[in-house]
């Protein structure tokens, strides 16, 4: 009896540790919580009126929600960079953080997935996508790729995740054996699912912007950005909230990795933007609307140029030394790479692809209210499962949560 | 709760109740009304794709529509299914030295095909180009929201855009759902019911031709077209995107009349009919005149062909 | 034996000789009278569009001596001749002896519901067009009848370029798009003119 009763008390266990916390603790689960519920009221607005509560339209078709989405596949994509180092060639300090990205792809996918669900127009036909049960357009539709592998991704990575701490929640040793070749198949999957998401737009010829060869590269360098500096800042706090050890080495070897993505995403921005300004095409108009403005409509302009600026910025800091390793100004590159990122591969990638639109027709687009309260609602959540996920993870990572075994098990 | 209302619980203006029960039974239960559910809403959300129903199931879906129209709109439906005629390729002409730019094919189409009126859908976007400045592939030169007191205005020349009926079309390829599809003679068409409002196909034209029910489309009852195809101008459902079939359910019929578009056009500029019959008007167009189609570097190959009559 | 042989053999004769003749005559026929081509189409909708009370001509002209000086007309002052008015004046058109006719240039005389042959002598490729039903609108069946329409249908035969017309409504811009949840009676109409109606209740009846 005592048996069959074990896993239910383990819960309890699981569970005392997840909503024990400081007065901060609460505050911020709470502040998450009145986000979610007002995305929600938003969402439940959307769901009754229709995507007319948004600002999309016709001319402009996708928004700030595949905005949102694209720039998080990027964040979930990045855990690979954690991975390579850490299992390929063994360097340490990275290995024992490589938990808590892969923690972060699974939350990133859930948010990607929501930011797809709160952008269809019919959401309870989504079963229509899925294989079998219903008419997946596989292999022709890059949506039904999309979906297969950001699925799969989200499974390897909680496969990954929950294996080890099962194992080390019981006290044991978790098997590498068991561990490599999902490892070994999570690199490629892990590019494959930011190159997969590029492919959706770059196969479009009706869209000259995203129609060139270089966006998935770009996708995958600017990933490598986006990503690995928001770990970097949460490896900080976690290190400062909980007693999960986290080494200065690992911190600044991916600062350094991040300069060198920086490095190279810089140059493919200006490969393309060389190539588009030199050969002066009628294709040049959604580049010259992002940078300069088109017939007067310059919205994203300011933007894009601050991210530019915040982007070569951060490669500089990170690329010193000095700066890289101390952490006013390392915090500062981050925050200024995801920031940039957040512009360049979100807004600044979805609505050049629209304006000017197949004909001609430039519609200005802004999320409305509705839009962006359901996407901070999406964040909202994917931070509270982050937050919880954490919570129970790093005590068992530490060793301060240890379930008991039932007698049987082994 | 009545049958109609269970239908149309995702219509309604934001209730308090409607809330509670979305905040007690999460998302799904406002997409799917649980509980006192009927029948036919779950038949509705199990409807198969067009493709995938046989007679006796499509017979029933399209009663079961028809009812559904009925309660919505107080007038009996009939819903064709029509199969595409034997030899029949479906081509469209349009004469840009005769279009003056006057509109009365978006009111028709619109009139026929049943698009909303509130928010406002147009199948059909009338661009006005300046003579002498670039040509019609330089889009960002046109406007299709020209309102003189008369056209054509000196000095403009005029071209209607609507789905080119590609025979290699974008949008057929990226649709996850493959809830859109090309038929046998050429007309690229939609499944209402299996559409998930996803907008890639959007995306994927590059004619601008796809249309999306941003809310639930409004038609006033005396003006509904009750003469329908399953595939064309039923009425459509909020979410889900729509297009321009060729009046699908005039011309695929022996003898069929002529796109609503080409009926009312007091010019003569349109021109429609069988790419597979020499004798047709549209060959001729093709055979005689200099025609040209849009977009032709991105190979999506229009059955849809402009040219100059004189 | 010989005789019935021979008249059989005339009889052969006979019918080369009809069957040529016939030939002969068709080709004939054909050259002087060019309305009989098979390629006319047979079906127009409306009558010519006469003004009202105007026609038949002769109700007033068979009294009137026949004046074939250019002038300012004094009845038909709706009339302004712009089309090739240089070299042109009613009487090219309208035949003189019998009004309710129009004359070719050769002489011929056609009746106004075959108009198209007088338009047709000088814009031959238009009329070319037209038959093959690529000028001009054409309504009914693409896989069945075709109902035409004549020139005069769409053009002022003195004054014959398209005239303009009012356009209906832009679309709303995207900025504007709003839904409102509206009852029956507050849902916008369609602009659409109701001749347009009456002519698509028109083909379905005739249908």
């Amino acid at each position: 009896m005592s048996d069959l009763l074990q896993p239910i008390r383990n819960f309890f266990t699981a569970l005392k540790f997840i909503t024990k916390g400081g007065t901060g603790y609460y505050a911020w689960l709470a502040f998450l919580a009145m986000l979610i519920v007002y995305g929600l009221y938003s969402y439940i607005t959307q769901l009754d009126q229709g995507l007319i509560v948004t600002n999309m339209r016709d001319q402009v078709s996708w928004g700030f929600y595949i905005s949102n989405f694209t720039f998080l596949v990027g964040v979930a994509a990045a855990a690979v960079l954690l991975v390579i180092p850490a299992y390929l060639y063994n360097f340490k300090p990275i290995k024992e953080i490589v938990l808590l990205g892969e923690m972060l792809a699974i939350a990133a996918i859930i948010m990607c997935l929501l930011f797809v669900i709160s952008d269809m127009g019919r959401p309870e036909r989504g079963w229509h996508i899925l294989p079998f049960l219903g008419t997946m357009n596989f292999p022709a539709s890059l949506l039904a790729w999309d979906v297969l592998v950001l699925n799969g991704y989200l499974a390897i990575n909680c496969i990954a995740v929950f294996y080890v701490l099962y194992k080390l929640s019981y006290g044991k040793e978790y098997k590498m054996s068991f561990l490599w070749p999902i490892i070994i198949l999570s690199i490629p999957w892990a590019v494959s699912i930011h190159t997969v998401t590029a492919f959706l737009y770059n196969g479009l010829s009706s869209r000259p912007f995203w129609n060139a060869s270089i966006l998935a590269p770009r996708f995958i360098a600017s990933a490598l950005c986006s990503g690995p500096a928001l770990m970097i800042i949460l490896f900080q706090i976690v290190r400062k909230v909980s007693e999960m050890e986290i080494s200065n080495t690992a911190i600044f070897k991916i600062a350094e990795l991040i300069a060198y993505a920086m490095g190279i995403n810089l140059f493919l921005f200006m490969a393309e933007f060389f190539k588009e300004f030199y050969s002066g095409s009628i294709h040049l108009a959604p580049m010259e609307y992002l940078y300069f403005g088109l017939h007067g409509h310059s919205n994203l302009v300011a933007w894009m140029w601050l991210a530019f600026i915040f982007n070569l910025s951060a490669f500089f800091l990170l690329l010193r030394p000095k700066t890289r390793e101390n952490f006013f100004t390392l915090n500062m590159a981050c925050v200024m790479i995801i920031t940039g990122v957040y512009i360049e591969k979100g807004m600044g990638l979805i609505i050049p692809g629209f304006i000017p639109g197949t004909l001609g027709e430039i519609y200005e687009y802004g999320p409305s209210a509705v839009e962006k309260s359901v996407s901070m609602g999406v964040w909202a959540f994917g931070a509270l499962f982050f937050t919880l996920l954490l919570k129970f993870a790093l005590p068992v990572y530490t060793g301060k949560l240890r379930f008991k075994a039932s007698e049987s098990g082994d | 709760m009545s049958k109609k209302n269970i239908n149309h619980i995702c219509d309604k203006p934001l209730r308090r109740r409607t809330l509670l029960k979305g905040a007690a039974f999460g998302l799904t239960s406002l997409a799917l009304p649980f509980g006192n559910a009927d029948a036919s809403v779950w038949e509705s959300f199990f409807q198969k794709h067009f493709h995938q129903m046989n007679k006796d199931e499509l017979q029933k879906v399209i009663a079961r529509l028809e009812n559904e129209y009925k309660e919505d709109y107080g007038k009996d439906f009939n819903i064709k299914s029509t199969k595409p005629i034997d030899g029949v390729k479906f081509g469209y002409g349009l004469d840009l030295s005769r279009c003056i730019g006057c509109r009365r094919c978006v009111y028709a189409c619109v009139e026929e095909n049943n698009q909303s009126r509130d928010p406002q859908i147009h199948w059909i976007s009338v661009l006005e180009f300046e003579k002498g400045h670039r040509w019609v592939n330089v889009f960002e030169e046109a406007t299709k929201y020209y309102n003189p007191h008369t056209v054509p205005e000196e000095g403009y020349f005029y071209m209607p855009v609507q789905c080119q009926q590609c025979e290699n079309p974008p949008c057929v390829k990226v649709c996850p759902t493959k809830a859109t599809w090309k038929e046998r003679d050429g007309i690229t068409v939609v499944d209402y019911n299996w559409c998930i409002g996803c907008r890639y196909c959007m995306a994927a034209c590059p004619y601008g031709a796809r249309r999306f029910n941003w809310a639930k489309p409004q038609i006033a009852r005396e003006e509904i077209n009750t003469e329908t195809h399953y595939l064309g101008n039923r009425p459509r459902y909020k979410g889900v995107v729509e297009k321009c079939t060729f009046c699908i359910q005039r011309t695929r019929e022996e003898p069929g009349t002529y796109p609503a578009c080409v009926e009312i056009c007091p010019v003569g500029a349109r021109k429609f009919g069988n790419l597979l019959d020499p004798e047709s008007e549209i060959r001729y167009s093709i055979e005689h005149k200099r025609v040209f189609r849009l977009k032709e570097d991105l190979n999506t190959s229009p059955k849809f062909y402009y040219f100059f009559a004189t | 034996m010989g005789i019935p042989l021979q008249s059989s053999y005339i009889r052969a004769m006979g019918l080369v000789m009809m069957f040529f003749a016939s030939f002969f005559l068709i080709q004939y026929l054909h050259v002087s009278d060019a309305f009989s081509s098979d390629d006319i189409p047979d079906y127009f909708v409306p009558p010519p569009p006469f003004s009202e009370g105007i026609y038949p001509c002769s109700d007033c002209h068979a009294d009137l001596e026949v004046n074939e000086t250019r002038r300012e007309l004094d009845f038909h002052e709706d009339i302004v001749l712009k089309h090739a008015e240089e070299q042109r004046w009613c009487l090219d058109c309208h035949n003189p002896a019998d009004r309710d006719k129009l004359r070719l240039a050769n002489g011929q005389l056609i009746s106004f519901e075959t108009s198209y042959h007088l338009c047709g002598q000088c814009h031959g490729t238009i009329f070319r067009d037209w038959k093959a039903g690529v000028h001009g609108k054409r309504t009914g069946y693409w896989n069945g009848k075709k109902q035409y329409r004549l020139c005069v249908h769409c053009h002022n035969p003195h004054s014959p370029r398209y005239k303009p017309i009012e356009p209906l409504p832009p679309p709303i811009r995207p900025d504007e798009l709003k839904y409102t949840k509206s009852e029956d009676d507050k849902i916008p109409r369609n602009p659409l003119t109701s001749n347009y109606k009456a002519e698509r209740k028109d083909v379905k009846e005739k249908h």
